[in-house]
């Protein structure tokens, strides 16, 4: 791993989906009766990715980690927050800035029988990035590519159709297509759930080799614990929208603090029959993400509510006294002496609303 | 006797090359109140063994031999009206996908019910309601959104009523084909540990098929390893993961990260399955083994039997003494990755 350097800081991210209505509902609405509903998929997550590391962002289905890791790469554009790339705040780049930082976020999908263009041969597929950014010595990058993405002999792929490749195969290719214009930091969403038990592992230390060889930060999205923590060096653990722990992999599956971490990481079956665990059994499912609830948002699950200010106040993910990694919940002393408490008998209807800037509107 | 004895077994599709033989050869035996899994990769022919034994094969599918005795009939000699009458009363199945199971235009409660009207007929519609509602509680459902239709479900709570579903005659056998797959762990983490009291309560035994090997190790007393429609290796769920012989079930142990462990290698099993319509001789998985001989490309391994084991590999007592640290070390895998790099499938 090289040096700690944040290379991309992302700061307050909220990405806010309008609810698709019926006509009649759009149009009682312009007549003037209520407000439109909108989904809160990412709302306010902080964090920053570090150069040359492996950033697990963990969650059930839901939880806003996909959401999270499209805004990184653009794919959407922001509610509110901002990402920072190279001391530059995105949401005042100019078109070529942008366009610089696109060549160097890319992203690999879950899905590699989607993801590929089943037109296009292996060598358009991989070469179509470099053409968009007129970047020369097409065919020896697009070898190199493959090389680095074991399609070897590369000359053999070119003239392929995505049809012709098995899975593995596949996510081969996405890999090459995401690495050909080497980038600063790829997101790669789930990169082998869709893959045979047996060839993951191929896939994994390939993305392995892109950290150490080229010193490329990764943001890996899974639902799938064991796998994240064999390959990231931080998580992140979301719950609906929010980041509610963060830190150092080992210390976060060893010794997880926030109860909706715990019982995730309970929940996770082991592969040896002579390992017990404890089971929480965890009271109902992911709540709504269209009626934010006040608060906490997972105070109806946890088993160790503590009462009205997990009602009323939205625990902020800060450095607590106790431990090293960075914890959303009121049971645990904040290491900045923030209070919770004077939230709730200070201004009763700022503590509603949580901190304030919670109910800014979407506009798309 | 025990409730499900396969023996010798043979599934075929037909296919325009000619029959693909999915299951070749299988016999197995379950005990009542026992949990038998069975892994491997897609393509092992662990789903068409279940479809065979519940009798629900695509109409492309025969059973070309063998038999399947369920508390000693032959499933595979019985009439369809028989067959129908065991089928949910007898041996239930849990389908990967709920959403496919269910019929979207009834609602939860009349497809219950209509399972234990045609099961059991003079059932009357209040001991139907309150079987419902205690299938419902069992499960952890509100009884209350049993009149719900499936589309009113989140996918966990789908799964539950088709567990619900699957439960309501008792059935001494269920059949769980990938059961939790497309659930959230937490999700999942519930719905076995239910399936599990609730197993113990009726009595029942049970066939999990799953391609997740710590699922098995968690809730199985013995596992079946299927290879590319054969068994590889069979036995108690703690001699599978603690000494195999077979260097599949190596292979494909390793190549599972495990929560609790912060460093490990995962292996990687390079190529993949032979096809099927014309399965190589020898052993299935010789070409990708890095510890293949000749022997093992000609000639079909027999069954070695030891420590309650059944393992159908050639070298399995080499495996035993000398060549473990072999088979347990990645790089001896990785180099076989490396030499079949060329040979890829076209």
């Amino acid at each position: 791993m090289s040096g700690k350097e944040a290379l991309l800081e992302v700061d307050g991210l909220k990405k806010h989906f309008k609810v698709n209505q019926g006509w009649i509902a759009s149009l009682m609405e312009s007549f003037g009766s209520g407000e439109p509903d909108y989904v809160h998929a990412v709302d306010g997550v902080s964090f920053e990715l570090r150069e040359g590391e492996t950033l697990g962002l963990a969650g059930e289905s839901g939880c806003g980690k996909t959401t999270t890791g499209m805004s990184l790469v653009k794919l959407h554009e922001p509610t509110a927050g901002d990402i920072i790339y190279d001391d530059q705040r995105l949401s005042e780049a100019t078109d070529a800035e942008i366009k610089k930082f696109r060549q160097n976020a890319q992203m690999i999908f879950q899905d590699p029988f989607e993801s590929l263009n089943p037109r296009m041969t292996v060598y358009d597929t991989v070469a179509e990035p470099l053409r968009i950014h007129d970047i020369p010595n097409e065919t020896a990058r697009v070898q190199r590519a493959l090389e680095f993405a074991e399609l070897l002999p590369a000359e053999h792929y070119f003239d392929q159709y995505p049809h012709e490749l098995s899975g593995g195969q596949r996510q081969r290719v996405a890999i090459a297509r995401a690495l050909v214009l080497d980038p600063d930091f790829i997101v790669a969403d789930e990169p082998v759930s869709m893959l045979d038990v047996s060839l993951r592992a191929g896939v994994l230390s390939l993305l392995d080799r892109m950290t150490d060889e080229f010193g490329l930060s990764v943001v890996y999205i899974s639902h799938d614990l064991s796998l994240l923590r064999h390959m990231c060096d931080r998580l992140a653990i979301m719950y609906m929208g929010k980041i509610v722990e963060k830190g150092p992999t080992d210390q976060i599956i060893e010794n997880p603090q926030h109860p909706y971490t715990q019982a995730l990481i309970n929940a996770v079956p082991v592969p040896d029959p002579g390992v017990g665990r404890d089971r929480v059994e965890l009271q109902g499912e992911v709540g709504d993400v269209i009626d934010i609830p006040t608060g906490c948002r997972f105070k109806n699950r946890c088993s160790e509510y503590i009462g009205d200010v997990c009602d009323q106040v939205v625990p902020p993910l800060e450095q607590k006294t106790e431990f090293e990694q960075d914890v959303a919940c009121h049971l645990y002393e904040s290491a900045a002496g923030y209070d919770p408490y004077e939230e709730m008998s200070g201004s009763p209807s700022a503590a509603e609303t949580g901190d304030g800037a919670e109910s800014t509107p979407a506009d798309d | 006797m025990s409730q499900l004895e396969v023996e010798d077994l043979e599934v075929y599709y037909e296919t325009e090359e000619g029959p693909a033989q999915a299951v070749d050869g299988v016999s197995f035996e379950l005990e009542e109140g026992e949990n038998l899994g069975i892994v491997g990769e897609s393509g092992c022919g662990k789903t068409t063994l279940a479809k065979a034994i519940i009798g629900i094969l695509p109409d492309a599918g025969y059973i070309n031999n063998g038999s399947i005795n369920f508390k000693g009939d032959d499933l595979t000699e019985m009439s369809g009206p028989e067959r129908r009458r065991l089928k949910w009363e007898e041996i239930s199945m849990i389908a990967q996908s709920a959403m496919n199971s269910l019929d979207p235009v009834y609602t939860i409660r009349e497809q219950i019910v209509e399972a234990i009207e045609t099961h059991r007929p003079g059932t009357g519609r209040v001991e139907s309601d309150e079987i419902v509602t205690e299938m419902f509680e069992l499960v952890g459902l509100d009884p209350e959104r049993a009149d719900d239709y499936p589309h009113q479900f989140s996918g966990g709570m789908r799964q539950r009523a088709m567990i619900a579903m699957a439960l309501a005659l008792e059935p001494s056998l269920m059949l769980a084909d990938e059961p939790t797959t497309a659930l959230d762990v937490i999700m999942q983490d519930q719905i076995l540990k239910r399936m599990g009291s609730i197993q113990e309560e009726i009595n029942s035994s049970m066939l999990v098929i799953t391609h997740d090997v710590s699922v098995v190790a968690e809730t199985c007393d013995r596992v079946i390893v299927m290879y590319a429609g054969k068994i590889a290796e069979e036995g108690p769920v703690e001699e599978i993961f603690n000494r195999p012989y077979h260097p599949y079930t190596i292979g494909l142990k390793r190549a599972f990260p495990n929560i609790r462990k912060s460093s490990q290698d995962l292996l990687s099993i390079a190529g993949y399955p032979p096809e099927l319509v014309d399965p190589p001789q020898g052993c299935r998985f010789a070409a990708r083994c890095p510890m293949a001989t000749d022997k093992c490309r000609e000639e079909e391994p027999e069954a070695h039997y030891e420590n309650g084991l059944r393992s159908y590999c050639h070298y399995a007592d080499e495996i035993d003494t000398e060549l473990r640290p072999y088979a347990d070390d990645s790089d001896t895998w990785s180099q076989t990755a490396a030499a079949t790099d060329g040979g890829v499938e076209e």
